[in-house]
């Protein structure tokens, strides 16, 4: 069916350019300087004041990197990135760590504020107001370019025995359980962007939750690229414990600028028998302007390790931002009776290019896994869901179900589905289910001859198709990314 | 009278009370550079019920689409009134807050959207095009339940996805709610029997029948007179390619029954 022409023109329109975190916050910055070699990796650790084996952990990444190809089996289209032109290293110019807050450059508290974030815990402590009234509470860890610039209600936690912290204090004091498990998820070698971050990682979070405690408050970090040429390289470590239970939510901004930046993470999540962790995510950087200048590029790789029976890993994505996003989070079953989960809503806008997906490996007895993917694809944007679902030899009685649905607005973008099923034993149960769906121009001018402008429609049609993603947030992250996902489609339409 | 009415009848004391609801004049209009209106003329009273009747191909959904306001059905030519104000340049939402409601023959289906949600937006964005504040949720909710237990359409129901696996009494009865609640000063009721049995017919021809008003016109467009035993018109109008080419009361309705449209096919060649 052809598009309406008042549909077409509405995608046309569609301004990109209307990012509303692009301010740059003016801060001096300490930095290494551009490029990458051993002498780089050096600086961070140094800087840092990592251990000895940390450092030698760097290295060999970085010795591995050199020997690696950059991937190009994904469906997106860029530039080729010169890792010699990028900054490893920026950090806000501060004489020590900050102790407190009241330490923390204002400007920062200010961008954090205007970014929506109070870093001030009294802030924090009003809160969300919940529905039944009564008020939820958030502790953040702000990473600003390359280090965590505060990590709030640390004290409460502690009392709870979870550890929150930034990931080069968690070097420092928790050195143990840091080597026990960095690496132990994604290794150094796991592939071209991870083994990148592995050898210049400078920040990130840190979260231990001890055996049987239920973590009393959510947890979240808010990544902000801020230095321009800047790439940011964070890695966050999360370990539930056995019968542990954390909820972390994780945001991402960034200024508008012309030419592209380079985020390559990695997360890895360990939940030990009976743990479950819950890992959410709202990734907002910028996407470039209508023209497809600049943007993120956001190579992230991330991995849950289901390492004990029972253990339960659920990630959660809205992705609204970046350039290129290209992103699998994963759980490995490992344990007999685990559970792996991935909801997502990846929303492509402008010339945004999206691979994202996810990978489910069955390794233990009985384990299951369900997927529900939502790719919404606007103006000239490509939007690929790419999954893999595989169960082991040993892994009987496995079972998956998966959902991929696409909807498309206009007739310039792609929405695209790549699915990879492997079943290596008779007993495994995979279902897989996919549609793709245009917003039609009979339910737009429905929805039109009941009062609703054309936004008011598509943003009911679309927040009707991500429903049952949206629910799987948690409350104060729901609103959030219920809005985010109107302005990402604002101007798609009127 | 419900209070929709009464700010109507205060808005009616400023127009000229003579004027006509509905005044569609030498309309011409096509779909693909194809004419399907070809001068159509048709006047709808304040309070009245027309029935349209037509072969096939006559027009008739396309007469409904029009005045919607279907952005790929162009006027050629005419001129449509609504209170003597054209309703031409108005894009679909502004003429729907103007009073034009239209119960589609083939109502969409929106997943993921419950039906409380879509009333409550469509609702809120005609009062806010109106210049009136949205609704408070409670007044709300209790006229939806009072719409929706007169039409025998249950909570749960209100709770799915919009026309989302409802049957096809279901789906037209959740037409004629939607009606019910946005209060138009026109209705038009585009094949609102086809697919019905006669208990679903019934409850729909009385939902419809108990939105009769004196300040409401509605146009009910089908092509059997089976309908028009529940709804009974005040005049009954027969299209024939693209145009009005005979009018009469209710009896007339009988009439085509028992002789056919062969005549007006031919008629009008």
């Amino acid at each position: 069916m052809p598009a309406v022409q008042e549909t077409v023109d509405q995608v046309r329109s569609i301004d990109v350019d209307q990012y509303k975190y692009g301010f740059v916050t003016d801060i001096e910055s300490e930095k290494a300087p551009k490029g990458l070699s051993e002498d780089i990796v050096r600086f961070i650790s140094e800087k840092k004041s990592e251990p000895a084996w940390m450092l030698e952990w760097r290295l060999s990444a970085y010795r591995r990197w050199l020997t690696m190809r950059e991937p190009t089996w994904a469906r997106v289209d860029y530039p080729k990135i010169d890792y010699q032109d990028i900054y490893y290293y920026a950090a806000p110019k501060k004489k020590d760590g900050p102790k407190s807050l009241d330490e923390v450059d204002p400007e920062i508290l200010e961008t954090y504020n205007k970014l929506g974030i109070p870093l001030r815990e009294q802030e924090i402590l009003a809160g969300v107001e919940r529905g039944d009234g009564s008020r939820t509470r958030v502790a953040v860890d702000a990473v600003f370019d390359s280090v965590s610039v505060a990590t709030t209600f640390q004290a409460e936690l502690k009392k709870a025995g979870v550890i929150f912290m930034p990931i080069s204090q968690a070097l420092r004091e928790h050195p143990e359980l840091v080597r026990q498990y960095l690496g132990s998820v994604v290794p150094v070698t796991d592939n071209f962007f991870a083994t990148l971050n592995s050898a210049v990682f400078s920040d990130g979070s840190f979260v231990y939750v001890p055996p049987g405690v239920r973590c009393p408050m959510e947890l979240s970090t808010y990544f902000r690229i801020n230095e321009k040429n800047t790439g940011q390289f964070e890695r966050t470590l999360i370990i539930a414990d056995k019968g542990a239970y954390v909820s972390y939510l994780e945001g991402c901004t960034a200024p508008m600028r012309d030419e592209n930046q380079l985020h390559a993470a990695v997360v890895e999540l360990i939940a030990l028998d009976d743990a479950e962790i819950k890992y959410s995510t709202v990734q907002n950087w910028y996407p470039g302007d209508s023209q497809g200048r600049g943007g993120i590029y956001n190579f992230v790789t991330k991995r849950g390790d289901c390492r004990g029976d029972r253990a339960k890993i659920s990630w959660t994505q809205v992705e609204t931002g970046s350039a290129i996003t290209w992103k699998y989070p994963s759980c490995i079953l490992r344990g007999d009776n685990s559970q792996g989960e991935f909801y997502s809503i990846a929303i492509s806008n402008g010339h945004q290019q999206v691979d994202s997906g996810t990978k489910m490996i069955h390794l233990g007895k009985n384990t299951s896994s369900r997927i529900i993917s939502k790719g919404i694809a606007a103006a000239h944007s490509q939007n690929t869901y790419r999954g893999l679902v595989s169960a082991h030899r040993k892994a009987t009685g496995a079972r998956n179900f998966t959902n991929c649905d696409s909807l498309l607005i206009g007739n310039k973008c792609g929405a695209h589905t790549v699915p990879y099923i492997e079943a290596k034993n008779s007993s495994t149960v995979f279902e897989h289910e996919a549609t793709t769906s245009k917003i039609s121009d009979q339910m737009l001018f429905y929805c039109r001859q009941r009062g609703m402008s054309a936004e008011e429609a598509v943003a009911l049609v679309v927040n009707g198709f991500v429903k049952d993603v949206l629910q799987q947030l948690p409350m104060e992250f729901a609103v959030e990314a219920q809005k985010l996902i109107s302005i990402s489609l604002e101007g798609s339409v009127g | 009278m419900t209070r929709a009415h009464a700010g109507a009848a205060n808005a009616l004391m400023k127009r000229d009370n003579t004027m006509s609801l509905l005044e569609i004049k030498n309309l011409h209009a096509e779909v693909d550079g194809k004419p399907i209106l070809n001068g159509l003329n048709l006047t709808v009273e304040k309070g009245q019920v027309a029935a349209i009747m037509g072969p096939n191909g006559s027009g008739k959904s396309t007469l409904a689409y029009v005045l919607a306001g279907r952005p790929e059905y162009e006027v050629t030519a005419g001129d449509i009134l609504l209170d003597g104000e054209s309703l031409l340049e108005l894009e679909p939402d502004a003429r729907a807050a103007k009073g034009v409601f239209l119960a589609f023959q083939y109502p969409m289906e929106i997943p993921g959207v419950a039906t409380m949600t879509f009333l409550r937006t469509a609702l809120n964005a005609q009062r806010k095009a109106r210049g009136e504040t949205d609704l408070s949720t409670p007044e709300f909710l209790k006229r939806v339940r009072e719409a929706a237990s007169r039409l025998g359409i249950d909570q749960e129901m209100l709770r799915r996805g919009v026309n989302v696996g409802f049957s096809g009494g279901e789906k037209k009865r959740n037409e004629i709610l939607q009606m019910a609640m946005l209060e138009p000063r026109l209705a038009v009721l585009d094949e609102t029997d086809s697919g019905l049995d006669i208990d679903a017919l019934k409850i729909v021809a009385d939902g419809v029948n108990r939105l009769r008003s004196p300040e409401r016109g509605m146009i009910v467009i089908t092509h059997y007179q089976r309908l028009l035993n529940y709804i009974v018109p005040d005049v009954v109008h027969v299209l024939s390619k693209g145009r009005v080419v005979k009018s009469g009361g209710k009896e007339l309705a009988l009439e085509l029954e028992a002789r056919g449209y062969a005549e007006y096919q031919s008629e009008a060649a």
